[in-house]
């Protein structure tokens, strides 16, 4: 994830209709605000669907955005998480070039992070990670010095703890 | 409650009466065809426009002149994309419409269909909602929701789009269904603690401004304001769409503030220790440069938008709630302030720089609309356009009623004056409706003319012709050094002819000596509408002027001898 610092955690509890989605997008593109991971998903009450996003940007116009997303009809509401005590947690595949020399040394490194391994081929492996977007980063790091043929996050999902509801 | 059989065309207008609309602004075509026939069984009146973009200005102006939503009926395609303009127009300003457009039906959807737009998705950033209706049993639920969103808090345009199978779908329909908003809450009473905290920093302050908005307007908070202004002396000001929230002949009134405000409420925006907006968004018309507006004063605001806390100005004191529960509420905690020092001062400021223009010479838009006001003694209903004639009648046709004043403030719409007059004379049949209007804004939507003879409405429509874009040819001779592009109207048609040629009343003034008697004349026609062409000055400019973007202190009374820096503003 770029522009670390700026990096801002946000969970939208929406209607689940056509439309919400492009809506939401539009108040994030209105102010020049990046789109880093989105996840959508349906919530326990089918009419309603939960977001989670990840957006770079300043904090203030930031303010907005979540103000602007609270107007919106279809959205029951937006919240910042950022600097919020919260679960968060992401997923990864990463497929890397692996030949059969290379193969223990890198099970070592997955291991650490707790990856599984979804899938070996002759010069491949697949691994699957869990946790902390941070943690997901420092695996990519490690994993960049062998050659990564292809990544894809699921974008990070959030919820609050105990009692407060997301 | 059991209701028969109707078809969707028939249960939107079924629910149109129920919501006691009393004019439908449209224009037929294929997609709508079924609506357009339901509608013959209704008593709604059709106002059949002559361009889509007039119906949703006419809409507009009925809405402003009445806090009701204005309805708009067009159809798919490029009828629906003549009318984004219109709704553009009144989610700048906060207008309740609802608009309701025909689509191909709905196995067509994404098809690249005959007059297929994807207007719900068009519609998107300039709507507060919009819907698509996929299920005729949705209709009634879509209708009631429709309304109550475009009225109720924050005003604003609401879009319904119709695919032509959903509008024959025979069903029956259940009028009496819950809404299903849960997303949607309106903030109501504003927090008494806050409002508290308010009444502390007003009774405390020395050199207070009252600022009321739009927002005071819709939510009818004129008569608080009123009590409140009175009770604490505190001297008020108001935006383009204040104008009416409080009377501009009251003694504590010092009309507009802003680019083109009084001078004397900018110098005592410039001066005041304590600012309350009132239902206003701290336009950039009206702060010029963001960071030194009322640096040393207290700001409190009082919105029924919280996304309008902290956009522009971040305020000592927020209050979140609707403007007239809010000063009333307020009024029981205020105490009799001792502004006599501040308000002498702005009586001085009044008298060394009030409005004024020319008296010789050629014909000065300023002095017919000075003269307007006299004669209609400021109870008109005025609409005007975009530019300099917008300008000078704001600052020279006083308001003093609610709904008095009619203007394209956010969006500055060109064209939406004169239809947007349309809608207020049927509002209000018997009041005296002008609509000031520039050469070229009118020009934009003349063609409702038309609408208006075939209707029998009186309107005035003065047009305030200096053969220019005005404001534009203003700029280019104050910042850009004279260099005129693409502001000379040669050209233009002879207004009285066009007049005639629609069946309507045409005058012109010519010079100074025949405004009052051809105003007086005008005023006096009541056949059907008339239009008034005042060949004013060609390159007069609009004073006091703060520029785009600058400070207050560096407001201009007239044209300064040496060049001006170019803005920095936007526009």
């Amino acid at each position: 994830m770029n522009n670390k610092n700026n990096s801002h955690s946000i969970s939208l509890f929406v209607n689940n209709k056509p439309g919400v989605l492009i809506r939401i997008a539009l108040v994030f593109a209105r102010r020049g605000y990046n789109i880093d991971s989105l996840v959508v998903s349906p919530s326990r009450d089918q009419h309603f669907s939960r977001m989670s996003i990840t957006a770079s940007g300043k904090a203030k116009i930031l303010e907005q955005i979540i103000k602007q997303l609270n107007k919106l009809v279809d959205v029951l509401h937006a919240t910042d998480h950022t600097g919020e005590i919260v679960v968060e947690k992401e997923l990864a595949l990463i497929k890397v070039e692996c030949s059969i020399e290379q193969r223990t040394e890198i099970l070592q490194i997955s291991e650490h992070f707790k990856c599984q391994t979804v899938d070996i081929s002759g010069n491949t492996l697949m691994l699957q990670v869990t946790g902390n977007s941070d943690k997901l980063d420092a695996l990519h790091t490690i994993m960049a010095k062998y050659k990564i043929l292809e990544m894809v996050r699921t974008g990070k999902i959030i919820m609050a703890r105990g009692d407060a509801s997301t | 409650m059991a209701t028969k059989i109707r078809d969707g065309a028939q249960a939107i207008i079924d629910s149109l009466q129920q919501n006691d609309v009393e004019f439908i602004f449209g224009y037929p075509g294929g997609a709508n065809m079924p609506i357009f026939d339901a509608l013959l069984d209704s008593p709604i009146k059709l106002i059949l426009v002559r361009h889509e973009q007039g119906a949703s200005h006419m809409a507009d102006g009925y809405a402003r002149s009445t806090g009701k939503a204005g309805v708009v009926l067009v159809t798919s395609g490029p009828g629906a994309t003549n009318t984004i303009t219109g709704i553009l127009t009144a989610q700048m300003d906060s207008v309740p419409l609802v608009v309701i457009c025909g689509q191909t039906i709905t196995p067509n959807l994404g098809l690249d269909a005959f007059q297929e737009a994807d207007v719900s998705g068009i519609s998107f950033p300039v709507v507060k909602h919009s819907y698509l209706i996929k299920n005729a049993n949705d209709i009634p639920r879509i209708m009631k929701e429709a309304f109550y969103i475009a009225e109720s808090g924050r005003p604003g345009p609401v879009l319904i789009d119709v695919p032509k199978d959903i509008a024959v779908t025979r069903f029956q329909p259940d009028y009496n269904i819950d809404m299903q908003i849960p997303g949607y809450t309106i903030p109501i009473h504003g927090d008494s603690a806050r409002i508290a905290e308010a009444a502390d920093m007003l009774n405390k302050a020395k050199k207070p401004v009252l600022l009321v908005g739009h927002g005071a307007i819709i939510s009818d908070a004129g008569k608080a304001v009123k009590a409140l202004a009175e009770q604490m002396q505190i001297p008020v000001t108001n935006t383009l769409l204040g104008k009416g929230a409080f009377s501009e002949n009251h003694i504590l009134s010092m009309g507009m503030l802003g680019m083109h405000g009084t001078a004397y409420a900018n110098m005592a925006v410039l001066n005041c220790d304590l600012i309350m907006s009132i239902g206003s968004r701290w336009d950039d018309r009206i702060l010029g440069k963001t960071d030194e507006f009322c640096k040393n004063a207290k700001k409190i605001h009082v919105d029924i938008d919280p996304a309008e806390f902290n956009k522009m100005i971040i305020p000592d004191c927020s209050i979140l709630g609707d403007a007239r529960l809010v000063i009333e509420e307020l009024n029981t905690m205020a105490q009799p302030g001792d502004t006599n020092d501040w308000l002498a001062q702005i009586e001085k400021w009044k008298k060394k720089f009030p409005l004024k223009y020319l008296k010789k010479g050629g014909l000065k838009a300023q002095y017919v609309l000075d003269e307007l006001n006299r004669l209609t003694k400021s109870d008109a209903i005025i609409s005007t356009d975009v530019g300099q004639h917008q300008m000078w009648a704001a600052q020279f046709c006083k308001t003093t009623g609610r709904y008095n004043w009619l203007s394209s403030g956010g969006a500055g719409t060109m064209g939406f004056g004169f239809p947007a007059a349309i809608g207020a004379q049927l509002a209000h049949p018997d009041k005296l409706v002008v609509a000031v209007v520039g050469d070229g804004g009118f020009q934009m939507t003349s063609a409702e003319l038309v609408t208006a003879v075939l209707n029998k409405l009186p309107i005035k429509i003065l047009i305030i012709n200096n053969k220019y874009l005005g404001m534009v040819r203003q700029w280019q001779a104050l910042f850009f050094d004279n260099r005129y592009s693409g502001v000379d109207l040669a050209g233009n048609p002879d207004f009285v002819k066009l007049a005639e040629a629609y069946h309507a009343k045409g005058f012109r003034i010519k010079r100074n000596a025949d405004v009052t008697r051809i105003l007086t004349d005008a005023i006096n026609y009541n056949e059907g509408p008339c239009i008034i062409e005042a060949e004013v000055e060609k390159e007069d400019n609009v004073f006091p002027m703060i520029p785009s973007g600058a400070t207050y202190d560096s407001m201009v009374l007239e044209r300064p001898r040496k060049k001006m820096d170019k803005p920095v503003g936007s526009t």
